[in-house]
């Protein structure tokens, strides 16, 4: 089992918007709950009404995806819009540090190992370089979708790392 | 000391005098009056031995002979082996220097005194990191205690902290900063934004760090207390060639400044943990993490399965410390 057979919750961020009538908040969380969804924040903007009269809703919650499709079926039937949808992907996220001739080995190979894993990508990196034939260092963020994948693409980098001789220092 | 307790008397010897065997003797003299009176031992040391000779007072040597200790013809043709097995005495300190190579002269040191009946208390890591199942082995038999507080993280409890006060606690893992010679180095390369080279150079003028800084700097010093840890906490039977070691040599005050600005400290930490997981590496601290100390200190976070992380600080070396830590084993044997 892979990682796809794991738990597959992803951050979503979805802005509805409600009839001004009793009662419609709970109808929407109830189907983001019954089909196993965590709700993380939900923010219910009563003094920002839309021109038709409907109140603005943003819910963060986590969910699986083949489930969203569902989801959004639901609050349908129940007469909500559903304005947009977020998928905030990458979970978690952690920064190393870098020691070595990094720009010399070949930096886009090494993010390349990263990123073509699919689950997880480098979404930062800060370059120091002090002179020619001396060594730079590097801070690069990594993000994945969930801790278990995190510490896969730690490992990678750690291996890419280890054949280029770099220097790699991870947090505590 | 309660009244009608008897006084017992405890005949100690010290089998290498440089800084530590020196401290061990001056903090004995110092503290004698109120330890008799505390814990109602009377403490005596009756022979000191290093490479040069040995001196001898089976009554209890003073403070004047102590201190006249190597000066000319003071001195008895007495090996340390002699002396530990030939002088009558309760406790062995061995406090020669470590050797990882082959623990030598401090093993066989240790090894005599068990089977001549003596306790062994050491701040030598050499022994314990080579051979330790079969030295506890040995004092099991003999019905002795050896122990070793001032081996790992000079002054701060940590053994006995875990023996004693944590009994009934699972460890499942300990990490911390175990080397006073690299932590001033980081820390100061991170405070000055300077390289590497310079700071060692430093830290060797005011004498942090020793002339040959290798087994500080490449983390060997660390992965020994490591090991030590590993086989007294966590009943592995590892050697320090078992450890995955990384120094700082290759740090660079860039890497500082850009961790700094994530939010970091970079550490040389050493990480074992009930998985056996063995590794000494520089780490990422959070700024705001108590792993996060400066200077010359040491700390160790310990993690235990009920009372969760307890974090100690303290200074990592010195000869007073150390012979701290040597007291308050002495004192633990009969307590």
């Amino acid at each position: 089992m892979g990682w796809l057979g794991g738990w597959n919750g992803m951050r979503i961020s979805m802005d509805i918007e409600l009839k001004d009538i009793p009662g419609q908040l709970v109808q929407a969380l109830k189907p983001v709950s019954d089909l196993g969804g965590n709700i993380i924040s939900v923010l219910h903007q009563r003094d920002k009404k839309t021109a038709s009269g409907r109140i603005p809703v943003q819910l963060v919650f986590e969910m699986e995806e083949r489930r969203l499709d569902r989801l959004v079926e639901k609050l349908k039937a129940e007469g909500m819009h559903v304005v947009s949808i977020g998928k905030e992907r990458l979970k978690d996220s952690m920064v190393v540090i870098l020691i070595g001739h990094i720009v010399h080995s070949d930096i886009r190979d090494t993010i390349e190992r990263i990123d073509s894993t699919g689950f997880a990508e480098v979404v930062g990196l800060s370059l120091s370089m002090p002179g020619v034939d001396k060594k730079s260092s590097a801070a690069l963020v990594l993000s994945a979708i969930g801790k278990k994948e995190l510490k896969e693409a730690l490992k990678i980098l750690e291996e890419t790392a280890t054949e280029k001789g770099i220097m790699i220092i991870s947090p505590i | 000391m309660r009244a009608g307790e008897k006084i017992k008397t405890v005949r100690i010897s010290i089998v290498g005098f440089g800084h530590v065997g020196s401290g061990v003797a001056e903090v004995v003299m110092r503290k004698h009056d109120e330890i008799l009176r505390k814990h109602g031992l009377d403490l005596r040391i009756v022979g000191i031995a290093d490479l040069k000779g040995a001196i001898i007072d089976e009554g209890g040597l003073s403070r004047d002979e102590i201190a006249r200790f190597g000066a000319d013809g003071a001195l008895l043709d007495m090996s340390s082996l002699e002396l530990i097995r030939e002088i009558e005495h309760e406790v062995m300190v061995e406090a020669t220097p470590t050797n990882v190579t082959n623990g030598e002269p401090g093993l066989t040191h240790i090894i005599t005194a068990l089977n001549s009946n003596r306790h062994v208390v050491t701040s030598n890591k050499g022994p314990l990191a080579l051979e330790y199942r079969k030295l506890m082995e040995l004092a099991e038999r003999k019905g002795r205690e050896l122990r070793f507080e001032a081996t790992v993280g000079g002054a701060m409890p940590l053994i006995s902290l875990i023996r004693e006060n944590l009994a009934g606690n699972g460890i499942t893992a300990i990490r911390g900063i175990l080397n006073g010679t690299c932590n001033y180095i980081l820390t100061r390369m991170t405070n000055e934004n300077l390289p590497y080279e310079h700071v060692l150079r430093e830290a060797q003028e005011i004498g942090i760090a020793e002339s040959d800084p290798s087994k500080d700097v490449e983390g060997i010093d660390t992965a020994v207390k490591l090991v030590i840890l590993a086989n007294s906490v966590f009943g592995m039977d590892a050697t320090y060639r078992d450890v995955r070691v990384q120094g700082i040599t290759e740090i660079t005050p860039d890497a500082l400044k850009l961790a700094r600005d994530a939010g970091y400290a970079i550490k040389l930490i050493g990480d074992v943990d009930i998985d056996g997981r063995l590794e000494v590496a520089p780490r990422l601290v959070p700024v705001s993490d108590p792993l996060n100390v400066g200077g010359t200190l040491n700390v160790a976070t310990i993690r235990a399965d009920l009372a969760g992380d307890i974090t100690v600080i303290g200074k990592g070396a010195g000869p007073i410390e150390a012979a701290s830590a040597i007291l308050s084993d002495i004192i633990a044997i009969y307590s």
